[in-house]
């Protein structure tokens, strides 16, 4: 109050002090200061420990031979490759984990999500204790849990369960026969590509129509005959080109086919089933959103059950749904670096060995994060996009 | 004679008739909740078989053959093993958790100083429970000693070295009191802190914004590990020769910042949700921006996301599990370290050790989740649409 | 950023910052009354926790020596359990005054890294271990093609296995993981057919396991693992401290000098005795390294000479029962060999 009558009396100087611009570039300036003082003494600090103690720095090591081998690489790697690569090889399984782990937790939580607002009884209440189980336990827990449980399970490999086409299941993973294309499998992959384009087109047409006239038209089917029978046919006049790299057992281990090594197969497990858990919340949360309304109007106009949620429901609850699923998905991308617990090679393991071989902790945990700060970022824009897409629906 | 009156009042309502017997008793409710289709019916017996398929052996496993007693491995092996049970037993091993239960709870604190934290816990629990009962009066008293006086008195009890309490480096710290003590003091730091960034990221002075962003995003885009390594790898180079930190309280930083940048966001989340008349309102009567905020703004923000908080703090909770890869013994890393011992190698031994470290934590989250939907309810005030 | 000045500060308050200095570790490890010494997490025979949580083996009780040359009693020494990953930084930066953590010596470390090795206190070698019940007829490494193989990431283990297996044109496929534990329990529970560390540390590892009996460790040695106590580079006096503490422990067998026998051998006509045990008249051997002048005593009576050392830890007293080999003296065939103390 008496600053007020100061600024009616002397209102340059009274605001001088009290202006909120003032102080508030003074309170930033501040702040700037500090920070750059404190920056500038870890800088010097760093620098001065580095020089002193003789550590080598900068990012020259990632071009010199690693010297050690990765177990899972989806790029050609030996003891021979670089630093470098060695890290992209941790990149690239972070991106295979995290990729798969959505799409399995996406649709595990989905079903969970429905599940849990079923009129079944019993399949609710699972649903309930499935997401109250593993919501409330870390979910490194979760990991040593199917890694133990792998291991202890599964037979040693001389005692393989052997599962259909050729297929095997030891403690050393999951083998299955791998495909080998021969000459003129390039045809194949034309077809499937066609076979996708035409079932695209098909069901454009189809919904076109059936917006103009109300009639519908078998699209499964039809799409279902265009992607596989398509590859087939050229299959067949490329001379069958596909043969198989069976799994064979031999001193130690099965050799060749395709191998799912038990580290990849419990971490994947693991970040699915947790993250379920918090996607059925977020689905069950959506569906709810929606107002019971919508439901009891669509039953109205007798679309059954089925159709109720798929075609009236489930586009309402997507718009709810989207923004926490994509911090969810981020979650399960970060979470992927759990994998150093049990041995599985992502970027984390990768960057940590190579720390741990040139002793340059400070580039390699600024690559680790950089790398993941854009992975964060890329999956933000693309859910982002998404989002926006399904927002556009309103009318 | 009598006369007979033929117009007829009922004076007394008529009984209530019961529901027709389709929508009584067990039959009913059988009809409606687990077999009102086809569908309906087969998930219900797809579901029935599931529970039969895991109940049964989970049961048997945790509790029927489980091994409740014993001295070493023998009690907890099959006769092929070297040990006692007979041959195809399967069984949890609790006489493990049982022997290593104080390793479990405390990791290597010298035996005879564990009455100090356990004399901690007491007081934590003693202070911690009557705040948590709205009906117990003295809450501002109560919360000072909680938040202020406890921690100071536990840190002084814990690490010692004073008052002729022997001291316990925070090295030989571990188990539980490790997880305690880092959820703790993470969301007693992180919560502030979260404030103080989500009013910076809200602020209208560019510079703070933008550092405030800058720190949020760049700490929510990377995970938990990462910051723990940097905090066990890279902290010490930054720091001048000669200064080095406690390995416990860089864990503890890097915990505590990291919740802080999440916490932040959930607070923005209840900024947001306050309607910009109460802020002009504050700014009419004349209120500074620390007045508004802290007596018209946050009281209403915060009081809105209460369940967002409380999960961050469930998540912080978990995420503490994390320091057992920088080699710092928390509960799961202690253990796991005891999976290891000669004397109780089984097949069983880290199945039930890990079983009983995820229903230590769950009871923990599980508590947490459920308090913060009994306070949602009484708070609520019935501003929601 | 500003967050973590707050944490500085709070950290100061809370008084758990330490203070050790570079330029004079010794001085700042006299003025804090003990050495902080940095040891694995766990690994028998070396440095691990006994059920009392105090620290046994060859490694802790090197530090046990060092304090006891530096302060004249064996006890004044707290042990930093640290991971592969950490334990270089943690030298570097101060947070331990010596690294004795089955740590191998390589010019990559001394030049790269910014670390002192001082000597060997363990001539090593990379072996491989097996299970003879499962894999009945192996009895060479080189018939380990094939095989899937348990080791630790970030050690000169995992750069050595490599190269044995390039070299001798065989394939594996590695397991690989952060902590020893893990390894361990991954070989236990049958996930690799093959466990490869350093063969003092196979023995050790093949104590824990499930059937001792069953496992064995193959012949062939694949790699030099000098393992040894390292300082920072930058302070020749703790440096020299650290590395004569070592050859004391050497000289001292070589003279006979016992932990029951070294109150008598102070009194011994035998010259080179006196001299080494700080009884010659205005010695200056002790001071002049910046420690008292009876620090071999000190250091024998808190530890026993090395060979005492090697066989309480990891020798005939000891549950891995490993031969003196190439750790026995030069006089007797082996490889420590200590220069004069005089």
């Amino acid at each position: 109050m008496a600053s007020q009558e100061i600024l009616r009396e002397e209102p340059s100087r009274g605001s001088f002090i009290n202006d909120p611009k003032v102080r508030g570039i003074f309170f930033q300036a501040v702040v700037v200061i500090v920070l750059v003082a404190l920056v500038w003494w870890f800088v010097q600090n760093t620098i001065d420990n580095l020089t002193r103690l003789r550590i080598a720095s900068g990012f020259g090591f990632l071009k010199s031979r690693a010297g050690f081998d990765i177990s899972d690489s989806a790029i050609a790697y030996s003891s021979d490759s670089t630093y470098g690569r060695a890290i992209v090889v941790g990149f690239i399984n972070t991106l295979i984990v995290a990729g798969a782990g959505i799409i399995t937790a996406t649709l595990i939580g989905f079903i969970l999500g429905v599940g849990r607002l079923s009129h079944n009884w019993l399949i609710r209440k699972i649903c309930m204790v499935y997401v109250e189980v593993f919501r409330n336990i870390p979910p490194l827990l979760v990991i040593f849990f199917w890694y133990s449980g792998v291991l202890s399970v599964l037979p040693p490999p001389r005692e393989s369960i052997n599962l259909p086409f050729s297929s095997f299941l030891n403690q050393r993973g999951f083998y299955f026969p791998r495909a080998v294309w021969g000459e003129g499998s390039w045809l194949i992959l034309v077809a499937l590509l066609l076979g996708i384009a035409m079932a695209w087109f098909v069901a454009r047409k189809a919904r076109q129509r059936q917006m103009a006239t109300g009639q519908q038209f078998p699209v499964f089917w039809t799409s279902a005959a265009l992607i596989i029978g398509l590859p087939l046919l050229a299959y067949a006049l490329s001379g069958f080109p596909l043969s198989f790299d069976y799994p064979k057992q031999s001193t130690f281990n099965l050799t060749g086919g395709f191998q799912v090594k038990p580290e990849f197969l419990s971490l994947y497990l693991a970040l699915s089933f947790y993250t379920a858990a918090f996607i059925a919340e977020i689905v069950r949360a959506g569906i709810m959103g929606v107002s019971k309304g919508q439901t009891e109007a669509a039953g109205a106009l007798g679309l059954r059950p089925g159709s109720i949620l798929r075609l009236v429901v489930i586009p309402q609850a997507m718009r709810i749904v989207i923004p926490p699923l994509t911090s969810q998905y981020l979650n399960l991308t970060k979470n992927s670096s759990l994998a150093i617990a049990i041995g599985y090679p992502d970027l984390t393991a990768t960057t940590g060995t190579v720390l741990n071989q040139t002793g340059q902790a400070i580039e390699c945990v600024l690559i680790m994060m950089v790398v993941y700060l854009a992975l964060s970022l890329l999956t933000s824009v693309v859910m982002n996009v998404v989002n926006a897409r399904m927002a556009l629906v309103e009318r | 004679m009598q006369e007979h009156d033929l117009s007829f009042v009922r004076v007394e309502m008529a009984l209530a008739q019961s529901a027709p017997s389709s929508e009584r008793g067990l039959g009913a409710w059988i009809r409606k909740n687990l077999i009102a289709s086809t569908g309906d019916t087969i998930l219900t017996i797809i579901g029935i078989v599931l529970v039969a398929m895991i109940l049964p052996q989970l049961i048997g496993w945790a509790f029927i053959n489980a091994q409740w007693i014993g001295t070493d491995r023998t009690f907890c092996a099959t006769v092929a093993q070297g040990g006692i049970q007979p041959d195809g037993w399967s069984g949890a091993c609790w006489a493990f958790v049982n022997a290593k239960f104080g390793q479990f709870m405390f990791g290597r604190y010298p035996i005879d100083e564990r009455w100090r934290p356990i004399l901690v816990a007491i007081l934590f629990v003693a202070l911690l429970v009557p705040l948590l009962i709205p009906k117990v009066p003295r809450k501002g008293l109560n919360a000072i000693l909680f938040f202020g006086a406890l921690p100071i008195f536990a840190f002084f009890l814990l690490v010692g070295g004073v008052f002729g309490l022997p001291h316990v480096e925070t090295s030989l710290w571990g188990g539980l009191l490790v997880t305690l003590t880092l959820s703790f003091v993470g969301i007693a730091v992180s919560l502030p802190l979260g404030i103080v960034l989500a009013l910076g990221r809200r602020s209208k002075m560019p510079i703070v914004k933008m550092l405030c962003v800058i720190f949020i995003e760049t700490v929510r885009g990377i995970p938990l590990i990462t910051v723990l390594f940097m905090a066990s790898v890279m902290l010490p180079l930054f720091l001048p020769a000669g200064v080095s930190f406690d390995k416990f309280l860089r864990a503890l930083i890097g915990v505590s910042l990291f919740a802080a940048a999440y916490m932040s966001e959930v607070v923005r989340g209840g900024l947001q949700a306050i309607p910009k008349g109460q802020y002009e309102g504050a700014d009419s009567l004349g209120l500074g921006y620390w007045q508004k905020m802290g007596l018209i703004v946050l009281p209403q923000a915060l009081k809105l996301v209460i369940p967002g908080i409380v999960n961050t703090f469930i998540g912080m909770f978990k995420d503490t599990s994390l320091v057992s890869i920088i080699s710092m013994f928390d509960l799961l890393g202690v253990v796991k370290q005891n999976f290891s011992d000669p004397n109780w190698a089984t097949p069983q031994t880290a199945r039930s050790g890990l079983v009983f470290a995820a229903f230590v934590f769950w009871l923990f989250c599980f508590g947490m989740s459920r308090y913060s939907m009994f306070t949602e309810r009484r708070l609520d005030t019935g501003h929601k649409r | 950023m500003k967050h973590i000045a707050i944490g500085i500060l709070g950290a100061a308050a809370l008084g758990l910052v330490a203070s050790a200095a570079s330029a004079a570790t010794l001085d700042d490890v006299k003025a804090k009354g003990f050495i902080q010494c940095g040891v694995s997490t766990g690994l028998a025979g070396f440095s691990a926790p006994d059920d009392k949580g105090d620290w046994q083996g060859i490694d802790a009780d090197f530090c046990r020596a060092v304090a006891a040359a530096v302060f004249g009693d064996g006890t004044k020494v707290k042990f930093t359990p640290l991971s592969a990953k950490e334990r270089f930084t943690a030298l570097q930066s101060g947070e331990i005054d010596v690294l004795s953590r089955n740590t191998t010596w390589t010019i990559n470390r001394d030049t790269a890294l910014g670390l002192n090795f001082v000597g060997v206190t363990y001539y090593d070698g990379q072996g491989f271990m097996i299970n003879a019940k499962k894999l009945p007829g192996v009895n060479s490494a080189l018939q380990l093609s094939g095989a899937a193989v348990c080791v630790q990431s970030g050690t000169t283990t995992e750069l050595n296995l490599a190269d044995y297996f390039k070299t001798n044109k065989m394939e594996y496929s590695p397991v690989v993981f952060e902590q020893l534990s893990e390894v361990d329990a991954a070989y236990d529970a049958g996930r690799c057919d093959v466990y490869t560390t350093d063969q003092s540390g196979l023995y050790g590892i093949r104590l824990t396991l499930g059937s001792p009996a069953d496992h064995v460790v193959l012949p062939e040695i694949i790699s030099k693992e000098p393992l040894g106590p390292a300082v920072r580079q930058g302070d020749d006096q703790w440096y020299h401290i650290v590395k004569w503490t070592y050859f004391a422990l050497l000289q001292a067998e070589e003279l006979g000098i016992t932990k029951a026998n070294v109150e008598e051998m102070k009194t011994s006509d035998n010259p080179e005795i006196k001299r080494v045990l700080g009884q010659e008249a205005d010695t200056k051997i002790g001071t002049d390294l910046g420690v008292s002048n009876d620090w071999v005593v000190n250091i024998v009576k808190a530890v026993g000479n090395y060979g005492e050392m090697f066989e309480r830890n990891v020798g005939s007293g000891s549950p891995l029962k490993i031969a003196r080999g190439i750790n026995a003296l030069w006089t007797k065939g082996g490889l420590q060999y200590a220069p004069p103390i005089r």
